[in-house]
């Protein structure tokens, strides 16, 4: 370890433990976790994460100590060849810094959730080793997000990237065997695996992005780039063009973005603290991080923040009308993220970095909270239905949960809907009010931040996205203004559908309130849900946020509070919810009714509720055709052409051919083998004839001896 | 002293080499088989000692006391083997001595 820069003071020789602190918890949970208990295992794994909370809170002291100025720790080299100079860099400035404290901060408190949550998922069947894996995961996930956010050049920040993809891909899948109902299924993998090959897409993007950027610019690393970049704008725009825009098929791919946005609702299928940590809070706000550090890049092409900005506007605005047609908890709310990291997008592409990294900051505070308290709604339903439906066969605790799920369908058993009983399903919540008053109380808060009601935080923020869009793109502004107000209806539907009216199930008769290991962190995440709009206040003197960030990403204007702009904003939030309320509040939803939107919306409802077919118009033009190619190549190309034509008929035919016409019995018993007996005879007689003169007789071999002498003898006198 | 000329002790050893070679030859008796050897031997040692003689050279009587010597221990040794064969087939007779035949 050596210093790259002298540094002034302050704790920049801890930025490797950004890294190490997570991985020294993952290496204890996978060397000695089984020999821990469960509560042990979680609490390593929290300290850990907490450690790297700690380390980014100094770290953010020290940059703010050095007034904001770029130190970098050099770890380690890493490859040098010709002029590709790439080193294991941390690089901290205010921008990473926001972003390590956002990622460890979050982490930590989903870590701590995590410690009940997952002691409770109805698919935990109390396999040692499955807690464990979890939290190890967990783990590895800060390890690879701090890489993402502390690296110093492109390929290291590619290092995270790849590394939050592969752990996401692990933890959608961590229940792969089974569905999310926890019957046998595939299911889960499947979503794994599509989260894993979209963001190939994406990364494929990113990396040609790479590539054109060293080809021309002549380095990965941050600074250097964006030093080289404006020559090259000047003489050759369509370079950076390209360049962004590869980025942006990146960005869209990792942060949901249309059209690789279809991954993230089915990544759904994870335990819910993945989905909060990864899938709302952190790892999808990775492209958002991008476009914020290439700011210098962008910025150079207006055309390219058009179409990005466009992007996440269509993104907002598309993604919040499925959620009005969804059912499951964590689905609305999964197309809630999209939509809200279409606000990002659609910020940092319009130039409004510093409201896009406010939007990331709130929104990972409030959408970590929704999605906590979603999961400790399920839980709640998961107990209130075991609770209930074995109330007689309360004994057979100790058999697996999915064998008795299975033994009650073959009984005919309690299950509400002839089917497994689904606790995410939110048809089968309301009244919840009652039962879980701790959870109710925190999803209000979340639902409040993200609908965008002042003073919550996701009113500041989101107020100031759409400010700088109306600024800027009149169309981009109508679109998130839109998509705003279906985010405060689809969320007003959720809290009538779940917390209010009858209980549509005996589950959500009998629910019953989560632990405090969960709904403590949850209290902590409200509190700054509440107030988290105190970082960047849209009057003078209060762009905390802003100033801040000005040391990473360049003069930013303040704007002041524009009233016509927030008014419309909240006027139409508050009337979405007052429609969201006449639809779902006034007559609460009664067991096995269709939702009243159905009727007046029609087929459009049913556009919502099918997530617009987009799953089905991606099979039809992509995956089927890939299929039926593949089975095309499989079948007609590798077996019927390759190995029943090329294999069987001319290699194996024409060696056989051969072999018959070259090797019959004529040639094979007549030539070779006769050739072969001819030796063994030829040498046969041969010896035969030579061993008579082998006779035994003492006399004849002197003879022999002397004819030999007198030959020799005579030839010699007589020559 | 007027000696006899050496043309006649080569010639005599000629006559007497060539009696012992078909002694080996012929005879089956071992016994005869030995004596026809030494014949052979002392044929060459005639030539040996004429021409020692001749020369003035005792090169050749050397190599006589060599050959006396060489054969002494032959006759040892053969005779030793005969008196075993003997003891071991009840018969001498060198044509039945024929295991060594391919």
């Amino acid at each position: 370890m050596h210093l790259s820069e002298t540094v002034t003071s302050g704790f920049f020789f801890l930025a490797p433990w950004l890294v190490f602190a997570p991985i020294t918890g993952l290496l204890i949970n996978a060397i000695f976790g089984r020999y821990f208990s469960e509560k042990v295992v979680g609490t390593v794994a929290s300290l850990a994460s907490g450690a790297a909370f700690i380390v980014s809170v100094l770290l953010a002291y020290s940059v703010s100590l050095n007034h904001g100025e770029v130190v970098r720790w050099q770890l380690a080299q890493w490859i040098h060849v010709g002029t590709l100079q790439l080193d294991w860099t941390f690089r901290m400035d205010s921008l990473s810094a926001t972003m390590m404290l956002v990622v460890s901060g979050v982490g930590t408190l989903i870590h701590i959730y995590a410690i009940g949550y997952m002691h409770e998922d109805v698919r935990f069947k109390h396999e040692e080793g499955r807690f464990t894996r979890f939290f190890i995961f967990l783990n590895l996930f800060i390890a690879a997000m701090m890489i993402l956010v502390s690296g110093d050049s492109y390929m290291m920040l590619f290092v995270g990237w790849e590394g939050v993809g592969l752990c996401s891909f692990l933890l959608i899948g961590f229940w792969y065997e089974m569905d999310t109902l926890a019957r046998p299924s595939w299911a889960n993998s499947n979503a794994a695996k599509k989260a894993f090959i979209t963001n190939r897409v994406g990364d494929f993007g990113f990396l040609i992005a790479g590539f054109l950027m060293f080809w021309y610019l002549g380095s990965f690393q941050f600074d250097e780039v964006f030093k080289a970049a404006p020559a090259i704008a000047e003489s050759a725009p369509w370079v950076i063009v390209a360049i962004t825009l590869f980025m942006l098929i990146g960005v869209a791919g990792k942060s949901a973005q249309i059209p690789l946005y279809i991954w993230l609702p089915d990544a759904m299928a994870g335990p819910t603290p993945v989905s909060a940590l990864i899938h709302a809070a952190t790892m999808v706000t990775a492209g958002v991080y991008l476009v914020t550090r290439s700011a210098a890049i962008y910025t150079l092409v207006p055309q390219a923040q058009y179409i990005v900005a466009m992007v996440g506007a269509g993104t907002a605005l598309f993604a919040a009308t499925i959620a009005v047609g969804q059912y499951d908890i964590k689905k609305v709310l999964a197309y809630s993220t999209i939509s809200q990291l279409g606000f990002m997008v659609a910020a940092v592409g319009m130039g409004a970095y510093v409201a896009g990294m406010f939007h990331l900051i709130t929104h990972a505070f409030f959408k970590a909270l929704l999605f906590l308290s979603a999961g400790s709604v399920i839980l709640g339903l998961e107990r209130g239905h075991h609770a209930h439906a074995h109330h007689a066969a309360h004994d057979d605790h100790g058999k697996g949960k999915r064998k008795e799920k299975k033994d009650e369908h073959a009984h005919g058993g309690h299950d509400d809907h002839g089917e497994v009983f689904d606790p995410g399903d939110m048809r089968n919540m309301g009244g919840l009010r009652k039962t879980m008053p701790v959870t109710f109380w925190l999803y209000m808060i979340g639902t409040l931040a993200l609908a965008g009601i002042f003073p919550f935080a996701g009113f500041w923020s989101k107020d100031e996205i759409l400010l700088d869009a109306s600024l800027h793109f009149t169309s981009v502004y109508w679109q998130l203004t839109i998509a705003a107000f279906f985010t405060a209806f689809y969320m007003g539907r959720q809290i009538w559908m779940v917390f209010f009216g009858e209980a549509r199930s005996d589950a959500a008769k009998h629910a019953e309130e989560s632990p405090k290991v969960m709904t403590v962190p949850l209290m902590v995440l409200a509190v700054l849900s509440v107030v988290g709009g105190a970082l960047n206040l849209p009057f003078e003197g209060f762009h905390n946020l802003g100033h801040w960030l000005e040391h990473t990403i360049g003069e930013v204007e303040g704007l002041p509070l524009n009233l016509p702009v927030a008014g419309i904003s909240t006027a139409l939030a508050l009337l979405a919810i007052l429609i969201s309320w006449f639809l779902y509040g006034r007559n609460p939803l009664k067991a096995g009714q269709i939702d009243p939107l159905k009727k007046p919306l029609g087929f459009v409802f049913t556009g919502m509720e099918n997530k617009w077919f987009v799953d089905e118009g991606y099979f039809a033009v992509i995956i089927n055709p890939f299929k039926k190619l593949s089975a095309f190549l499989a079948d007609v190309i590798d077996w019927r052409f390759w190995h029943d034509f090329v294999h069987d008929t001319v290699i194996l035919g024409t060696y056989n051919w051969l072999s018959e016409i070259a090797l019959n019995e004529y040639a094979d018993q007549k030539g070779i083998d006769a050739f072969a007996n001819w030796l063994g005879t030829a040498t046969q007689s041969i010896s035969a004839s030579l061993r008579k003169l082998q006779n035994g007789f003492v006399r004849s071999y002197a003879l022999s001896v002397l004819l030999g002498v007198v030959l020799i003898l005579g030839y010699l006198i007589l020559k | 002293m007027n000696s006899v000329p050496v043309d006649y002790y080569v010639l005599l050893s000629a006559i007497l080499f060539t009696i012992g070679a078909m002694g080996v030859l012929i005879r089956r008796n071992p016994l005869i088989i030995f004596m026809s050897i030494e014949l052979m031997l002392n044929a060459a040692n005639l030539v040996f000692v004429a021409y020692a003689s001749v020369l003035k050279s005792f090169s050749g009587q050397i190599f006589v006391f060599f050959v006396i010597a060489v054969a002494a221990a032959e006759v040892a040794v053969g005779l030793a083997l005969i008196v075993q064969i003997f003891k071991a087939k009840k018969n001498i007779n060198i044509d039945e001595l024929n295991s060594l035949k391919g």
